[in-house]
């Protein structure tokens, strides 16, 4: 199990690798898709079948949003010339890469190991849950019976992305 | 413990990406690229070895081992987030390109007004 | 933009409306299976821009689809606010309170106010998605005039 993710995350890694130094944008964005796709696999692995069908939905719009994008305007990756300030983000990155490896590493020894999952908190959302909230889909009784602020907050942002993209977008006022 | 070490280096690479590419297409995907790592590392906090899908039948016994529901249940709603917030990038993006003519950060930052 | 071959549109007619009725099974079943109003409404804004990309934007008059899926988004959000405030007055002075009666969970009409919820949710991030979409399109036909 533990192998078979690995490998999967290993190849995800690849193609996001592939995906940063392409030469053609329409490339990088189908390297991104290997990315997506790779991600519903683990959540299928993982015992996630809520969030499978809602990333392999999603990852598809997002292809087709970027493509519509990138064949609007240019598709060409610009040159990449090696100056000052190429050589000061480089470097900045790898300094920023070193501090957040300091981090992750101070923070995994609290981490429990993998598989072995234990909180206080998940104990009230599992047992009982289905008698309180009448929704025999765990997800769904979290989502909209104990956590329904967290989620009307997140249909705000969306209608609020949804209204800038208007916004943004249009060319020219309305009369 | 190796999956939450890969997951990491998936985010770095996307760190990678947003801090030195010039594009502002492949920022967006760098973008993308560690929002994907952030909704894996919480689906894997979640999960329990051998634990079953958060789903009952309807005789609502509870099985022994079952995936905490609360990682993907935030997961679930940020994934559409991720959509929209995207988009809204891109669409940003296609303005920049319409007034400038380019991607290039470095181009857009002197070619002001 | 213009519209690709008649099989491709033949063929997407077809398979559109299948993906809108599974869309509409998962908002509805959201309490009983895997999936739920933000998976459901991202198949039934999928199978619109489905249609869309195969028939090209002549197919439809986009600036009044445009207005009506902003409307309905506004009208989706609204909803699930007065919804939640009515448990606020109904129940025990809790908002998002469940106030519903239950009924036998595992039916499809239980679970109190979980599957209206549902309904709402996957209404405003179809039409949420719908609206990015040919907010684009428009964007694309105004700067090839």
């Amino acid at each position: 199990m533990e192998v078979m993710l690995s490998v999967i995350i290993g190849s995800m890694i690849v193609a996001a690798i592939a995906a940063i130094h392409a030469r053609d944008l329409l490339s990088a964005i189908i390297a991104q898709g290997f990315v997506g796709y790779g991600l519903v696999i683990c959540f299928v692995m993982l015992r996630a079948p809520d969030l499978a069908i809602v990333q392999i939905v999603v990852e598809t719009i997002t292809l087709v949003i970027m493509v519509a994008v990138v064949l609007d305007s240019s598709r060409k990756e610009l040159e990449t010339v090696i100056d000052r300030r190429q050589v000061a983000t480089t470097g900045m990155s790898l300094l920023f890469l070193v501090l957040l490896l300091f981090f992750f590493n101070r923070a995994i020894g609290s981490l429990a190991r993998f598989g072995d999952h234990t909180l206080r908190m998940s104990e009230a959302y599992v047992t009982g849950a289905a008698e309180q909230t009448g929704s025999i889909n765990l997800v769904t009784g979290v989502l909209w019976d104990f956590r329904g602020y967290d989620t009307l907050g997140e249909a705000t942002v969306l209608f609020t992305a949804a209204i800038g993209v208007l916004t943004i977008i249009r060319l020219e006022g309305k009369k | 413990m190796t999956v939450f070490i890969l997951c990491f280096a998936l985010f770095l690479v996307g760190v990678h990406g947003v801090l030195t590419r010039r594009n502002l297409i492949k920022v967006v995907i760098s973008l993308t690229i560690m929002e994907f790592s952030i909704f894996l590392m919480l689906a894997l906090v979640g999960y329990v070895s051998m634990g079953e899908a958060p789903v009952l039948g309807s005789d609502l016994v509870v099985p022994q081992l079952v995936v905490d529901p609360l990682p993907q249940a935030m997961v679930l709603t940020a994934i559409v987030i991720a959509l929209a917030t995207n988009a809204m990038l891109l669409t940003i993006a296609v303005r920049l390109y319409k007034k400038y003519g380019t991607f290039d950060i470095r181009r857009i930052n002197e070619l002001k007004g | 933009m213009r519209g690709m071959s008649v099989i491709v549109k033949k063929i997407a007619q077809l398979m559109s409306s299948l993906i809108f009725v599974y869309g509409i099974y998962i908002i509805t079943h959201g309490h009983l299976t895997p999936g739920g109003g933000f998976a459901g409404g991202a198949l039934v804004a999928g199978a619109f821009i489905l249609l869309i990309l195969a028939n090209g934007s002549e197919y439809v008059r986009l600036k009044r689809q445009e207005e009506g899926s902003s409307l309905i988004e506004s009208i989706a959000v609204l909803s699930a606010l007065v919804l939640a405030t009515v448990g606020l007055a109904a129940g025990s002075l809790v908002f998002f309170n469940n106030w519903l009666p239950g009924g036998i969970p595992g039916q499809l009409i239980s679970a109190g106010t979980i599957p209206l919820y549902n309904i709402f949710i996957g209404m405003e991030v179809a039409a949420a998605l719908i609206t990015i979409f040919l907010a684009l399109v428009i964007y694309k036909e105004e700067i090839s005039k």
